[in-house]
Order: C-alpha cells, then structure tokens, then sequence
C-alpha cells in the first residue's frame, strides 16, 4: 500500500477527457516521477490530488494514509503533510520571503529559514528580507517556493518541472534538496519531462493522454526519451478532422 | 513646554513608536490632543510656531536652508476624545537644499463621532528633500471621517515622498486630496496603503502635475476592501514638459461583497513627456492562494497574508 493511492482517477475538463482511469500507488519515503509528453496529464494529475481550484470533480478516488482525501479542500491535505511547488511560482507583492516561509514552517526563526534558503541554493544575498515578487528572477522564485517546502516538512510533495527556469549550477542544488526531503521521510515526486531529472527518482510513471502507459524503475521509463516515445497509440496526434485542408 | 505624559502615552500607546522616543533630544515633535498642544520640541534650523484654535491647531514649520535634520521628527495630531472636530492647518516651507523626514501618527483610539480635518500647504525649496509618513491609528468602531488635503509645490530639483498608511482599526470615511506640483528635475512619490472593512468608505484623489522638464512623480494606491467597504481611486497625473516621467498605479484587493472602482488619468501635453498607467483591481489572485493553502493556510489566513504584503 503506498502513502499516495490514485484509484480510477477520470478527469474531464470542458467535456475532453485529460486523465483515463488512473491507478497509481506512490510510495512512504520514496522519489517518484511522473514523465509524459506535453499534454500527458502530469500535471493534471497532481493538481486532482492536491484539490486544486478546477480540478475537484473527477471520478474515482484519492487515498492518503489508506483514507480518502476526495472530500477534502486543499488547506486539509496540506495539514496532513501534502504540498505542491508550481512550474511557475506565483509572485507576492510586498509579501517578504521571511513571511512567506515562516507561514508553513515548523521552524519560524530567521535561523531557520536561511538555512532552508540555502539548502534551496540562496544562500547568498540578503533574500530573507526581499519581497517574493518580480524583483525576483522566475529561477530565484522556484527555489523560494523549494525552501518554504523544505521548511514546512511535508510527507508528501510535488514538484512540478523542478528544472524550469533553474541555471546548471542550481540545479545540483536542487537534485541536493530533493535528497534532503527523502532523507527526512518525505515522498518526492517529480513532475517533468527532463531525462536528468528523471534519474533523480528511483521510480516513474509514464504518462500519455491521461492514461498510464509504463511504470516501474527509472531505468525502464528512461527508455521513454531515448527511444523519443514509447509505443503506445500516439495518441497525441490530433484528429484529422481537427487539422483541415493543407 | 513640559510634557503632559499621561496625555502623550494615551496618543502613543497604539502606535509602532511609542512615547519613549519623545524624550530623545535629537528628536524634534509635537504632540497635539485635539486642540491642546502637549508637548513640542525643536531643533536649531527647524522652527516650529504652533497654535491652539478653536477646534484644533494651525502650525507652521519652517526648515532654513541647507539645514538637514539627521533624526525622523515625530509628530502626533490625534484625539482621546470619542466625539469632535480636530481641525489641522499645517503650513510647510523647505528652504533651499534643505531635507526633513517626519513620522505623523493620527491616533483616534475611541472615536464614535470624530472628524479630523487637515488642510496642508507645502512647498519645498530648490534642491529640498521633505519625506512625510502619515500612519493613521483608529479604533475598532470606526467612527471617524478623516479629511486629508494638501497643496503641494516642488521647486526645482526638490524632493516629496509621502505614504499615507491606514492599516490598523476600522477606517471609518477617508477623503484623501493631494495635489502636488513639479517643477524641474523634481521628484514626486506619493503612495497611499488603505485597509478597509466593514462599511468602511475610501476615496482617494491624488493629482500630480509633471509641470517642469525632468520632472519626475508617482501615484500609487494600494487599498483592500472586505465586508461592504467601498473604495473609489481617482489619481491623475499630467505632463506638460519635456522628459518629464510619470506613472499612476493602482491595486485594490476586492473581498464579500466590498467595492472598488479605479480612475487613473494621464494627460500628456508635451511631445517629449511620457506617463504611463496600470490599474488592476480583483479578488485575491487565486494562484498566489492556492500555494499559501497548500502550505496549510486557511483561506482567509492566506488572503490576510496576500493582503498584508501588498499593503506593506
């Protein structure tokens, strides 16, 4: 049994179907991934779980420590240790990065929280005291989003393309704060469709049109990008009636 | 003159500061209780002539030039009273290259009927820099209607920069009309932050003529309204010469059933002036909401902290 159950998760949204009957078991203390083309439903997938705005009415069923979250708003599972970080954070006027952190961590003092901005990679400058708003680079936004998630200790977290907008030399940082999470008991998982941050995983899931093409360990879904797609329907290619005359 | 402290810790104890800081003699003030003077003291370059009137004070401060003022002046125009008029007539005059910030709290702890009028005249010399933070401090019931008008005048490469806070207590009615010109090379920032709740009511009119070449100013409103508050925003800024530099901005947080409209006028009259504007007025953005949930915040909790950075 996983701490994350997804039970015959069907999502629709304006009448097309985004997830097909999804079961998906994520592991206590383990780094998943979920992969998939553009479109897959990755992202779909997590909003569903975490209760997202737009994405509560679905079919089937969300089990957290074996009992259904379906029922609950998005502030209940997070006190049951669930978080999210976006692909693209949002940006808070005026809001200090010390606010920001201090609201969902465990630890609120200043000591605290520069430790987990450092461990997110901003250690350096005085990010305590800015604001988490367009004075920051998208890249310094995601590791803020990282830090206030290392900060609250979750026992489940998504991260949503981790990669995105994140320099080379950041990068290792971050793959270091995902391990950081891990080695404190949290379950990790890994939105993308990056081959590197795949191999941060020790098991995927491979996403295509909503439906749940392969799991298993990193080095079999690996394959997914290697071999440029898995056989599976293509089902991303769009209706021919959709595509008109060329 | 002596200090009626009981008085003076009455005005003093809602606000940041304190009273204690009345007593460091590097910081000029002055204490108002409706029309009583309860404590003033001044510095050498910095003259302070205030008087009781009827229903409040009238009060000139005159900075002479070149005098820069290290400490911030504090000053305080507030009642204790729960019903009243507090009239303030404020007369200002930076002279030549002279620089002054000053900390005005306008408490009114237990209004149920208070009006507080002020009526300022401005005008700051040539190369002057005069920063004036009016942070209002009211109480729960909210019975009070705040008048705030100035007429302000920037002479060449002279500096304003104002905020006018009210974050703290019920609003009441607030009327805020500033109007400030510029000329050369100057520099305007003028920014009000407004809390409204309940049947609060907020207007704000702020104008800025850009008149000199270089001249160079701000509008911004940032108001949150809950409850039935309304809020109305009128800021206008016009540009008459050359590479003059404007802009108006105005953010309003709408939550309940509160109102909120935005009239940012720009009018440009010179070819090499340019203004620009933004105005954007909503409900708590719900990306920005849904992350602060997702850290375990309710949803009023994450709105109150969107709100309070905003604000800040």
């Amino acid at each position: 049994m996983g701490l994350l159950e997804v039970r015959n998760l069907t999502l629709k949204l304006d009448g097309k179907r985004i997830l097909n009957n999804l079961n998906v078991d994520f592991w206590e203390g383990h780094v998943h991934a979920v992969v998939g083309p553009n479109g897959a439903g990755k992202s779909s997938l997590a909003s569903v779980i975490m209760g997202l705005s737009g994405y509560r009415d679905f079919e089937g069923d969300v089990l957290f420590d074996g009992k259904s979250v379906k029922d609950l708003s998005l502030d209940e599972r997070a006190k049951l240790g669930m978080t999210m970080a976006w692909q693209e954070p949002a940006r808070y006027e005026g809001l200090k990065v010390r606010d920001f952190i201090k609201a969902s961590a465990k630890e609120k003092s200043d000591e605290a929280i520069r430790s987990v901005l450092s461990d997110a990679g901003l250690e350096d400058g005085d990010y305590i005291n800015r604001a988490v708003d367009k004075t920051l680079s998208g890249g310094e936004r995601k590791k803020v989003e990282l830090a206030s998630i290392l900060a609250m200790k979750p026992r489940l977290a998504f991260l949503d393309e981790p990669d995105s907008g994140i320099d080379v030399e950041s990068l290792e940082r971050i793959f270091d704060a995902v391990q950081t999470l891990k080695s404190s008991g949290s379950t990790v998982i890994l939105i993308t469709h990056s081959p590197t941050v795949l191999r941060q995983a020790e098991h995927a899931f491979l996403l295509c049109c909503g439906e749940l093409m392969a799991k298993g360990v990193v080095d079999k879904i690996d394959g997914y990008f290697t071999d440029q797609c898995l056989p599976c329907d293509h089902k991303n290619v769009p209706d021919k009636e959709g595509i008109g005359e060329l | 003159m002596s200090i009626k402290q009981s008085d003076v810790e009455a005005l003093y104890a809602r606000t940041e500061s304190g009273s204690g800081v009345l007593r460091d003699p590097g910081v000029a003030h002055l204490t108002v209780n409706h029309n009583k003077i309860l404590s003033s003291h001044t510095l050498e370059g910095l003259e302070v002539d205030a008087k009781e009137i009827e229903d409040g004070v009238d009060v000139r401060l005159v900075l002479r030039r070149g005098v820069r003022i290290a400490k911030t002046v504090h000053m305080c125009f507030g009642m204790t009273a729960s019903e009243g008029v507090q009239r303030i007539k404020m007369r200002v005059e930076l002279e030549e290259n002279s620089g002054i910030a000053v900390l005005a709290h306008c408490v009114f702890p237990n209004a149920v009927d208070v009006e507080h009028i002020m009526d300022a005249v401005i005008e700051i010399g040539e190369g002057a820099r005069y920063f004036y933070l009016e942070k209002h401090v009211h109480g729960e019931r909210g019975g009070v209607k705040v008048y705030p008008k100035a007429a302000v005048r920037l002479a060449k490469a002279a500096e304003f920069k104002t905020e006018f806070e009210l974050l703290h207590g019920k609003v009441g009615l607030i009327d805020v009309d500033y109007e400030t010109t510029c000329e050369a090379e100057s520099l305007m920032d003028v920014t009000a932050r407004i809390n409204g709740i309940e049947d609060d009511v907020i207007k704000i009119s702020e104008t800025g003529h850009l008149v000199g070449e270089s001249a160079r100013g701000a509008l911004t409103s940032k108001i949150a309204v809950s409850g039935r508050a309304k809020a109305e925003v009128r800021n206008k800024l016009t540009a008459s010469a050359a590479h003059a530099r404007g802009h108006v901005d105005c953010k309003e947080i709408v939550r309940d059933q509160a109102t909120a409209t935005a009239v940012p006028i720009v009018e440009v009259s010179h070819p090499k002036a340019h203004v620009t504007h933004e105005a954007a007025i909503g409900s708590v953005d719900t990306k920005q909401l849904e992350t602060l949930m997702s850290r375990g915040l309710d949803e009023d909790e994450a709105s109150d902290l969107i709100i309070q950075g905003l604000l800040s």
